[in-house]
């Protein structure tokens, strides 16, 4: 076999029948990763919860996204797209960590065979099977408020990173933990955005307290847990989302206090609405512009 | 998980120097300059009843280059006459940019690239919020001056920042501590 480009050695290393066009192909997450579930964890709730936690970082990376090309500086660009693509990182580890235990629902039966479980969950599901939350999804608006979107969504998902890392399941530990460095940088980065615009011109002030003001009241379901929680987190697999509530809590407030903005009334909780599929019509405008092209040509390669 | 420790590598009998060799020679897709072993991205070369079994980690999570990696190292081993070869992805304990060895800092510095500072320490409980400028350091890798400022703590790869030297101007890449 002559492998003279990256190309054939790629195409060789998967059969040589050429790869499907719109997703990683290639390459394969948690090739080589013992994906055996721990006696005493429901494989099935292991699922649902890698697909909570990887949706969240696919659609906010989606979000993300929407900036390039668009971003106020090249830095900053070259910053919004790094901080997607950890969390698309993260998003097909948890994906491929769901497929493996199964949790496939109607994608498998959607997608052409030869594509990976990951991609057949990332594209091939409909709005009502996903299960991340209202704060990823709603539109970014503009670069402020898309900055103080990420330093909350980033503060949540760092306090849970940080307590997964002793999870039962040791692959949702390892990505966990892998994670924590990431978001650390996303968290950070956006807060000083938050410090800069805040407490810069009456413009960016205003802006950024809009931003602030539309933002706050998607924490009303963050802090619920679903069933789905509570039975893992009584199995030492998840942990309870009320449980971070302090740690979010104390974070958001110094932030937006040094940035001289005015911390909005907490919202009460609601039950939970996007981890039980319940999605705003936002979410169907994003996953048809994420996923129209896969199902179109569901067969294609390159 | 896969993941092996100093510990248990011993149960395994290594090739002996040649397939480890020859996976140490696989440069790394998007900084050619440096070997995977380099970077610490290899982790392991072992025997396991006749097939050569590599354990690769991602940098970051979201590391486009894995697959290339991946064929990278069965490729150089086919050749060198290794016809039975597993890539494995480890996931923990999760890469820092200690693992670069220190040719792998030379080579960055001398191709232009800042290599990187002792990495945060890795604590359990909530990591905490960190407001203030970036107290990094990095010499310009062209004039070697101490005297430099971070334009973005985000750069061309997943794991660079942006640095600019205030003595002679120049910009420069600097592999951010993680």
């Amino acid at each position: 076999m002559r492998e003279e480009t990256v190309y054939d050695a790629l195409d060789h290393a998967h059969g040589g029948e050429g790869q499907w066009a719109f997703g990683t192909g290639f390459d394969e997450p948690l090739a080589g990763v013992d994906t055996t579930v721990p006696t005493g964890i429901d494989p099935a709730d292991l699922g649902e919860y890698c697909l909570m936690l990887g949706d969240d970082a696919l659609v906010l990376a989606q979000r993300l996204t929407q900036w390039v090309t668009a971003a106020p500086e090249l830095e900053e660009e070259v910053a919004v797209a790094n901080t997607a693509l950890d969390l698309l990182g993260q998003a097909r580890l948890l994906l491929a960590r769901a497929g493996s235990v199964g949790a496939l629902g109607r994608s498998r039966e959607r997608a052409t065979p030869s594509i990976p479980d990951e991609d057949a969950l990332a594209y091939f599901r409909d709005p009502d099977e996903f299960r991340n939350t209202g704060l990823v999804e709603a539109p970014g608006g503009d670069f402020g408020q898309t900055m103080v979107r990420l330093l909350v969504a980033a503060t949540v998902r760092l306090a849970v990173f940080a307590q997964l890392r002793t999870s039962r399941d040791p692959v949702l530990a390892a990505i966990a933990a892998k994670g924590v460095h990431e978001l650390t940088y996303h968290r950070d980065h956006a807060a000083r955005w938050v410090l800069r615009l805040g407490d810069g011109t009456p413009t960016s002030h205003s802006r950024a307290q809009a931003g602030v003001d539309a933002v706050w009241p998607l924490l009303a379901e963050v802090f619920s847990p679903t069933d789905v929680e509570r039975r893992l987190t009584a199995a030492g697999v998840a942990i309870d989302p009320a449980g971070t509530r302090a740690e979010v809590t104390a974070v958001l407030t110094q932030v937006l206090e040094q940035a001289t903005l005015r911390v909005p009334a907490w919202p009460a909780d609601v039950p939970p609405r996007g981890r039980t599929g319940q999605h705003s019509p936002e979410l169907t405008t994003l996953l048809a512009e994420l996923q129209g092209l896969a199902r179109q040509h569901p067969a294609a390669t390159w | 998980m896969t993941a092996t420790t100093t510990a248990d590598r011993g149960q395994s009998r290594d090739f002996g120097p040649s397939a480890r060799a020859v996976a140490e020679t696989v440069t790394d897709p998007e900084l050619p300059l440096l070997t995977l072993a380099d970077l610490g991205v290899l982790r392991d070369v072992r025997d396991q009843n006749g097939t050569v079994v590599v354990e690769i980690t991602p940098t970051y999570s979201g590391c486009p280059a894995m697959g290339v990696m991946r064929a990278d190292l069965v490729h150089a081993l086919h050749r060198a006459g290794f016809p039975d070869v597993d890539v494995r992805t480890v996931l923990s304990p999760a890469w820092s940019t200690d693992w670069i060895s220190a040719e792998g800092r030379r080579k960055l510095a001398a191709g232009g690239i800042a290599p990187p500072g002792p990495a945060p320490a890795r604590t359990s409980g909530p990591v905490p919020l960190s407001l203030g400028p970036t107290q990094r350091t990095a010499s310009c890798p062209v004039c070697g001056s101490p005297d430099t400022e971070e334009i973005s703590v985000f750069g061309a790869t997943a794991c660079k920042a942006m640095r600019r030297c205030r003595t002679c101007a120049e910009p420069f890449e600097h592999v951010k501590e993680i």
